[in-house]
């Protein structure tokens, strides 16, 4: 037992080692859209595990932005899949009757983007109402955002109406999803663990000494609702052109549930929980797809299981080290050492 | 020039009278005490100094320019900071990310360059990362930078809000009881605390406390509340034997 | 002028069924600060015990009111038990994603045994009246009338009862009630009985006035009572009647003059405005916090 423990330690440390080398990062974005781009042309891992790992990416991006609000700020939205929506019809209005069949492919991020700062724009206009309410109150303004989101596309026959939208080109292969998962996940990460991550942060701790200690809390609440609903956008228009048909049901409150229960699975204020709640949650479907109606029982149970014996999630507000900025731990180990300088000079 | 100018200062709650024509002037350096007994509207002063609270009337002016109205970040910024009487640290964060928070007003990257890491952003970090690890140094803090604000003991809490409200770079301190739930040596302690604190950043510092031996020892002078009315002011040696103030302490029967 | 009166008879049916249904939310709300999620799901299992009891059993109206009640408030008490008695010092959250999960599971559960919408069979004679072009059927009187009457006794009960003022003692300060001899545990079963009940109330009359059943019919309505109890105010008990009033109102008065895709978007947009206007709900109070 205590040999599997040291084997444990041992790889450990040498798994520290080798993420904290500094051209860690760069080789394994490199090398994973290589092998994503390998994936898609050659076709060497089947379409059906592909279309999954497309699904996994695109919850992921939810996820880490959801918790942001979530879990960072404290905050209870159920609205995600309102921006989610906006993204998915942007960038899909956009692929659809804006750009010529013959650039889609090349201008595919650009829609994507286009959708992403539609859903961020909107983001802007729900951070509003959180200056002065919170908690359950702003549960509710995000509730009733994400049903008129979805009222008003069912109401405008020129996006579809009830019947929704379709005729998208498959544009979602996994090389882009690969790199705007990679990508949301990065700058989260940078936004968390910078000066307004902190002020999120602080936020959710106390909101009025953080007032009182210079956060400028409406400025932090903007930055976050808007990053939030920003990839939201991002991972509706991705999600649109997998399936290449959306509707405004596809985006009601059961999709911002199903966005929630990662976030609490994964745990809060965490970018590996989220990874790790949007992994497990979509594979887990999948798996017990053949239980048939039995599977969405089994999994409603184990989330209560879950929360019952761990109520913050996973990996509730920790943090792998993977994610936690080196330049933090070398400037403090710096200091540390001029400190220790300074008292061996002066006896 | 007084630093701070507070006059008229009147607060309502819904019909009760919280602070009732509260008149200050203070020169900077000096250390005044606020004492009273409880509910005598002390910690209601501080919540409107710092813009908690909106003042239903009266005018602050911090070096003559007009503070009532401002948003509580704003008068940070302009230089005033504080403590809390039931300690409001962030428990979850760090002791290191308490103080960095604090330094947020003086952060001079824009949002874009903390989502990408680009520009002023490394080198803002590690300034700022540094100068907290120097204030957390000087208050013998930094042994603890890493562990959550929540494991610390009380004293050290104390202590590490006192650091924060410092990290904001204020001219005026405000500490609601600094003392509370302290034993005698302790209190010493925290008189020389207080007195190295304003020597050392030299703040003015406006303080709450019910601790007698610490006002009396380290105030240059000394407003005591009632109800919220001001019913009196000076030195604390005329203070001490005021009648009006031992009333209010003490009881009407006693006194008599 | 007379379709107005109709419409506001609906309203008042619509509204009454809602307001049944946020009482049960505002009720555990108010006692445990916890939104049960579960509720919309629950009012859909009375809905079901209504069609089981109506169907197989044959039973007639009261007793199929009554039997669905108790069935959903015995249902309520024993989640509370096994899922939200766990969690009641975690973090609010947490009970609320379990809240969620259970739902799902009602949900599904249900799916499972019934995969077709059930039509509940007719359980009231349904005479209508007419005046002129207004027409009042016995059952929009039923409905409204059964209502008013669950909703005064619900309010006697908190008002005047021991445990009333044992339920309205736990909601300003748990940690000092069981010190008063009161076992907390008994009064939040209670609780939760009754706030269930009533929303299996609701799903009867529901049942009676819109008969087709699904399993799934319980998610828009639960979200839509959620919100008229926050409107009113949320753990404001009559807050909750007058949210629910409200959002019936709205939703009848909109279908009326509107073309009815548009019912849900007016309806949602005006709540917003109105959270806007008043940040706490109707008769809510914000709690000040003390610096």
């Amino acid at each position: 037992m205590a040999k599997l423990f040291a084997t444990y330690y041992t790889l450990l440390t040498r798994w520290h080692t080798l993420t904290g080398c500094k051209y860690f990062w760069p080789v394994f974005m490199i090398a994973g859209l290589g092998f994503c781009i390998a994936a898609s042309t050659f076709e060497f891992l089947d379409l059906y595990l592909q279309l999954i790992l497309i699904y996994v990416g695109i919850n992921i991006i939810l996820t880490v932005s959801l918790n942001l609000i979530n879990g960072y700020m404290g905050e209870f939205s159920v609205g995600h899949a309102g921006f989610m929506a906006m993204g998915a019809y942007i960038a899909s209005l956009l692929t659809v009757h804006v750009i010529p069949p013959s650039v889609q492919n090349l201008l595919f991020p650009l829609a994507i983007l286009a959708g992403g700062i539609g859903a961020g724009l909107i983001g802007f206009l729900v951070a509003i109402p959180s200056f002065k309410t919170r908690g359950d109150y702003l549960a509710i303004v995000t509730l009733a955002f994400c049903m008129i989101v979805k009222s008003v596309l069912e109401n405008i026959d020129a996006v579809g109406g009830p019947r929704g939208l379709l005729g998208m080109e498959k544009l979602t292969t996994l090389p882009w999803v690969f790199f705007w998962t990679v990508l949301s996940v990065w700058v989260i990460r940078n936004l968390v663990y910078s000066n307004f991550g902190r002020g999120v942060l602080s936020i959710r701790e106390d909101e009025i000494a953080s007032d009182l200690m210079s956060v400028d809390t409406r400025q932090v609440k903007i930055i976050a609702f808007v990053v939030s609903s920003f990839f939201a956008g991002i991972a509706g228009g991705l999600f649109a052109h997998a399936l290449q048909f959306i509707n405004p049901r596809m985006f009601d409150i059961l999709k911002s549930t199903d966005i929630l229960i990662m976030v609490y699975l994964g745990g809060i204020a965490s970018i590996a929980g989220s990874i790790i709640g949007a992994v497990i949650y979509t594979i887990l479907l999948e798996i017990l797809r053949p239980l048939g109606v039995w599977r969405m029982m089994l999994m409603p149970l184990m989330l209560v299981l879950l929360m019952i014996y761990r109520p913050r999630g996973i990996m509730g507000m920790r943090e792998t080290r993977l994610f936690e900025p080196l330049r933090d731990l070398v400037t403090e180990k710096l200091w540390r050492n001029k400190k220790k300088g300074a008292a061996d000079a002066a006896p | 020039m007084p630093l701070l100018e507070i006059s008229g200062l009147t607060h309502r709650f819904a019909g009760l009278c919280a602070v009732s024509d509260f008149n200050l002037a203070i020169e900077p350096h000096e250390l005044i005490g606020v004492i009273g007994p409880n509910g005598a509207g002390k910690t209601t002063v501080f919540n409107l100094i710092t813009g908690v609270y909106r003042a239903s009337e009266g005018s602050i002016k911090l070096n003559k320019q007009e503070i009532v109205g401002l948003t509580p970040h704003a008068i940070t910024a302009l230089g005033i900071a504080r403590t809390f009487q039931n300690i409001r640290l962030f428990k979850e964060l760090s002791v290191l990310d308490n103080v960095r928070i604090a330094h947020y007003g003086q952060i001079a990257y824009t949002p874009a360059e903390a989502l990408l890491h680009i520009g002023r952003f490394r080198a803002e970090e590690r300034r700022i990362t540094n100068q907290a690890l120097d204030l957390l140094s000087v208050f013998k803090l930094d042994d603890s930078a890493g562990e959550k604000a929540k494991n610390l003991p009380y004293g050290l809490q104390r202590r590490l809000e006192i650091a924060r409200a410092l990290a904001t770079g204020p001219g005026l301190l405000l500490l609601d009881e600094p003392a509370a739930g302290m034993n005698p040596n302790e209190i010493i302690q925290m008189m020389e605390f207080i007195g190295w604190i304003r020597k050392t950043f030299s703040v003015t510092i406006i303080l709450i406390e019910h601790q007698m031996r610490l006002v009396m020892g380290i105030c240059e002078r000394l407003v005591v509340l009632d109800f919220g009315a001001t019913i009196a002011q000076g030195l604390p040696a005329e203070i001490q034997n005021n009648p009006k103030v031992m009333e209010a302490y003490l009881g009407e029967e006693v006194v008599q | 002028m007379s379709y107005i009166f109709q419409q506001i008879l609906n309203a008042l049916q619509l509204g009454s069924i809602y307001a049944l249904i946020a009482l049960g939310y505002t009720m555990v709300y108010g006692i445990l600060t916890m939104i049960n999620f579960a509720h919309g799901d629950l009012f859909m299992v009375g809905a079901f015990f209504c069609f089981l009891l109506a169907f197989y059993l044959h039973l007639s109206f009261i007793p199929t009111l009554l039997l669905s009640m108790l069935g959903v408030a015995f249902l309520g008490v024993i989640i509370e038990r096994l899922a939200y008695k766990p969690l009641r010092n975690a973090p609010r959250v947490s009970a609320i994603i379990t809240a969620l999960g259970v739902g799902l599971f009602l949900e599904n559960f249900t799916l499972a045994l019934s995969p077709y919408p059930k039509h509940i069979p007719p359980l009231l004679q349904n005479t209508t009246w007419t005046f002129g072009a207004l027409s009042i059927s016995s059952l929009q009187i039923i409905v409204i009338v059964l209502s008013l009457l669950l909703m005064l006794i619900l309010d006697f009960i908190v008002q005047h009862t021991k445990a009333g003022m044992a339920m309205r003692a736990i909601s300003w300060d748990k940690t000092i009630v069981p010190l008063m001899g009161v076992s907390v545990d008994k009064i939040i079963s209670l609780t939760f009985a009754i706030g269930t009940g009533l929303g299996g109330a609701a799903g009867v009359m529901y049942g009676l006035a819109y008969p087709v059943i699904d399993p799934y019919m319980g998610i828009m309505v639960g979200w839509k009572a959620f919100i008229c109890a926050v409107v009113g105010g949320i753990g404001n008990i009559r807050g909750a009647m007058i949210g629910g009033f409200i959002l019936g109102g709205v939703e009848i008065m909109v279908g009326a003059f509107f073309p009815s895709t548009y019912r849900d978007f007016v309806a949602f947009t005006l709540l917003l405005i109105l959270l806007i206007v008043r940040p706490y709900g109707i008769l809510g109070k914000p709690h000040p916090q003390k610096v």
